[in-house]
């Protein structure tokens, strides 16, 4: 990086007009792009998800036959059929938007780009060049993902419709259409994205951290993004070159998963977890890390046990490519495989249970003030806990049994991503928002804004335990009547949850129309990390001077 | 810039390079794992019985217990196909370890020549590992001319320890199932393309 601002030969040149985004080459624009990105993703992924649930509110089918004779022009019966796939099309493109297209850009690309460099005492990421293209390679894949809405999948109908784990033969020979071929696409190219963002961010912390610091001095933050970066470098070629099998299954006569040509479905469930496990994993670590610093900022202590959470996030990641086929414990897998993968599993418990103690004991005797980012960062810790008690009952095989497919399981990772990772990413958005802004939020909006998100979340997913347990499985369009009471009560929750997120934006709005200028550390003696020595916001080329770290 | 900085900064980017060599490697090697996953997981089928993959044996057992089990024959013809497919026995009752020989019986009804070879396994998955296959019609390919039949046979025996273990100790019926798929394998895409008209029964 020196070396290409020497070329330059100014350092406070700024590219501007529309080059800057689009040519950014700094870690803090590109941030920027993310978080702007991770927004509309989030827009788009969450309206599905509310379109799903006015669907839900009552037996019957009231919204997907008109929503297809609309889009694809069906009428009749076949506006009904069309309705029943894209009703799953719907929530294939919600599962697939919100992990691609929403978590990973806001909390990955966003606050990590953000954040690591300035945390590190780094002037910017070590390949910048590689920091543009991997947020340029996300909008194709999206839209492609999107176009794959509007492309034939299965004969005669639209879109694909096979979940966000793509199992074959219903992504193969069920779904002949292009749809599944953008679709497997998008996932190459928002894959190729996140490798070259993770070599970047390993680079970036191996090699360019300030003098004295050193990996047992860096923030839990940097930690988080760094075993981030490891599980995605290992995880994701796994779920490239299973999707590319898929993709010469489809179109190029090869048969890896069709018994016919000797080949087997189960493989790829089995490649698709050993990517897909690590890949929650990815979603919820960043999270923690930068819970840890809001907690013991706003306890004003350092952070309880800091050795013990880098590592306990060091093994929930290692932990996380072992136990893989805790998906797949109705596929015939033998007595001891089960045996191990639920004590692999439940092991888990014990390094996550380190950090919630971990945290909980950094409140403890800490002089605690529970401003907005707090506030989040509460929420997040209760919601995570249940969804990993949660978690920790599905691991059993024996259980697993009644609730696999069920709402209970969608309840279960929804508590765990949908309110423990989302409310992880508003914590650090409320947190940094003053940092990457330089203007203050408006903490009567941004505390509505959680307990609106609170409440409306708790009541889409809370229910969703009982109707999992009444047996209600996932992935349909209709249910029976006995269903019905729960059903509309979780599809009032998302509207709840659907105001709060307009609170979110007026939020936005308002900070930005107002511009009170936000100190360059709002937070007090509790925050000690290298981004509130800089100005709020910091300046576009930062620690030029490189910070010593004692 | 001070000259000690660019000095440091030259020596930083190669250290740069030297972790981007590794992470790539590490993407190459873990794309490679997961093509390599494709015969290892052929071979683990193989050799534990996992999915009702069934075992090829080359003598018989040597061992023979008085329980008994019994054996249901089940046959399939994979879509596209013009065969008629089906045992000659519906199911046998054999003591455990002794070996048996049965038949399948084929007819190429369609008015081609027509290839095609078999996939089995057993259910439940559980007992694959325990049965033995000596001599099978599934480890070739067969092509039957129009109007002819054949016999196929089938030597097998189930293996003595099915039952020590704990979860096959119990299995009192094994069902033998094979299917017959065409040997022209189209691809997916284009096999199901025909049927686009009838987008109901799809739905």
């Amino acid at each position: 990086m020196a070396g290409a601002s020497a070329a330059h030969d100014a350092h406070d040149h700024k590219p501007t007009g529309w080059t800057r985004w689009v040519m950014s080459t700094n870690h803090k624009d590109i941030g920027t792009l993310y978080l702007i990105f991770a927004i509309i993703g989030g827009i788009v992924g969450g309206a599905l998800s509310i379109i799903m649930r006015m669907e839900l509110q009552e037996p019957g089918i009231q919204i997907f036959h008109g929503l297809a004779s609309i889009v694809y022009g069906f009428d009749g019966d076949a506006a009904i059929d069309g309705g029943k796939q894209m009703f799953n099309v719907f929530l294939t493109a919600h599962g697939l938007i919100m992990v691609f297209f929403m978590v990973m850009p806001a909390l990955i690309g966003g606050f990590a780009n953000w954040m690591v460099p300035i945390m590190i005492g780094a002037p910017d990421m070590a390949f910048p060049r590689m920091n543009n293209i991997s947020f340029w390679l996300l909008p194709p894949a999206f839209i492609m993902l999107l176009l794959s809405l509007f492309a034939e999948g299965p004969a005669g109908a639209y879109g694909v419709g096979g979940g966000w784990t793509v199992y074959p033969p219903l992504s193969t020979t069920g779904q002949p259409g292009p749809a599944m071929d953008f679709a497997i696409l998008a996932l190459h190219i928002a894959g190729a994205s996140s490798i070259l963002g993770a070599i970047n961010f390993i680079t970036t912390i191996f090699n360019m951290r300030a003098p004295g610091m050193t990996l047992h001095k860096m923030p839990l933050f940097a930690w988080s993004v760094l075993i981030t970066a490891f599980l995605l470098l290992l995880s994701l070629p796994v779920l490239a070159g299973g999707i590319t099998m898929l993709l010469t299954d489809r179109n190029f006569g090869t048969s890896f998963f069709s018994p016919e040509g000797g080949g087997d479905p189960i493989l790829f469930q089995h490649l698709f977890w050993f990517f897909g496990h690590p890949e929650v994993y990815i979603l919820i670590l960043p999270a923690f890390g930068a819970i840890s610093h809001i907690v013991s900022t706003f306890s004003r202590k350092p952070i309880f046990g800091y050795l013990g959470m880098a590592y306990a996030m060091v093994a929930i990641g290692a932990v996380g490519f072992i136990v893989w086929a805790h998906h797949m414990y109705t596929v015939g897998l033998s007595l001891d495989a089960q045996r191990y993968f639920v004590f692999a599993t439940m092991v888990i418990a014990v390094p996550t249970g380190i950090k919630i103690f971990s945290w909980i004991a950094t409140m403890w005797g800490g002089s605690m003030t529970i401003r907005t980012p707090m506030l989040w960062a509460l929420g997040f810790i209760f919601l995570f806990t249940m969804g990993g008690v949660t978690g920790v009952q599905v691991a059993n095989a024996g259980l697993d049994r009644a609730l696999h497919d069920t709402y209970y399981v969608v309840a279960h990772f929804h508590y765990t991503m949908s309110l423990g990772a989302t409310f992880g990413i508003f914590a650090a958005w409320y947190y940094w928002f003053p940092k990457i802004t330089g203007y203050m939020y408006n903490s009567l909006i941004a505390k509505t804004h959680f307990w609106t998100m609170f409440i409306g979340v708790n009541m889409v997913f809370f229910p969703q335990h009982f109707l999992g347990l009444a047996g209600m499985p996932r992935r349909y369009i209709d249910y029976p009547d006995a269903y019905a009471g729960w059903n509309a009560v979780s599809s009032y929750g998302s509207y709840i949850a659907t105001v709060s997120t307009i609170i979110f934006l007026i939020g936005i709005w308002e900070a930005f129309a107002k511009k009170r200028k936000a100190e360059d550390n709002p937070w007090g003696e509790g925050a000690t990390t290298l981004e509130w020595q800089l100005s709020s916001p910091p300046p576009y080329h930062q620690w030029e001077q490189l910070p010593r770290i004692k | 810039m001070s000259e000690p900085r660019t000095h440091v900064s030259e020596r930083k980017s190669a250290g740069n390079w030297r972790v981007l060599a590794v992470c790539v490697c590490a993407v190459v090697a873990m794309v490679g794992v997961s093509y390599a996953a494709v015969p290892l997981y052929q071979l683990f089928c193989q050799v534990t019985g996992y999915g009702g993959t069934t075992q090829r044996a080359e003598q018989y057992s040597d061992e023979i217990l008085d329980r008994t089990i019994k054996v249901r024959f089940d046959a399939n013809v994979s879509g596209g196909m013009n065969w008629d497919f089906k045992p000659v026995q519906r199911e046998v009752e054999l003591r455990i370890g002794e070996t048996t020989q049965i038949a399948y019986l084929a007819v190429n009804t369609g008015a081609t020549v027509s290839g095609g070879q078999a996939t089995f396994n057993v259910t439940p998955q559980s007992a694959g590992a325990y049965f033995n296959k000596v001599e099978c019609f599934c480890f070739t390919e067969t092509e039957l001319q129009p109007g002819e039949s054949l016999d196929m046979p089938v030597v097998f025996f189930v293996d003595p320890a099915i039952v020590d273990a704990e979860e096959t100790k119990n299995i009192n019926t094994i069902t033998l199932s094979y299917t017959f798929f065409p040997l022209e394998k189209e691809n997916a895409v284009a096999k199901a393309a025909p049927s686009g008209e009838n987008t109901k029964d799809r739905l």
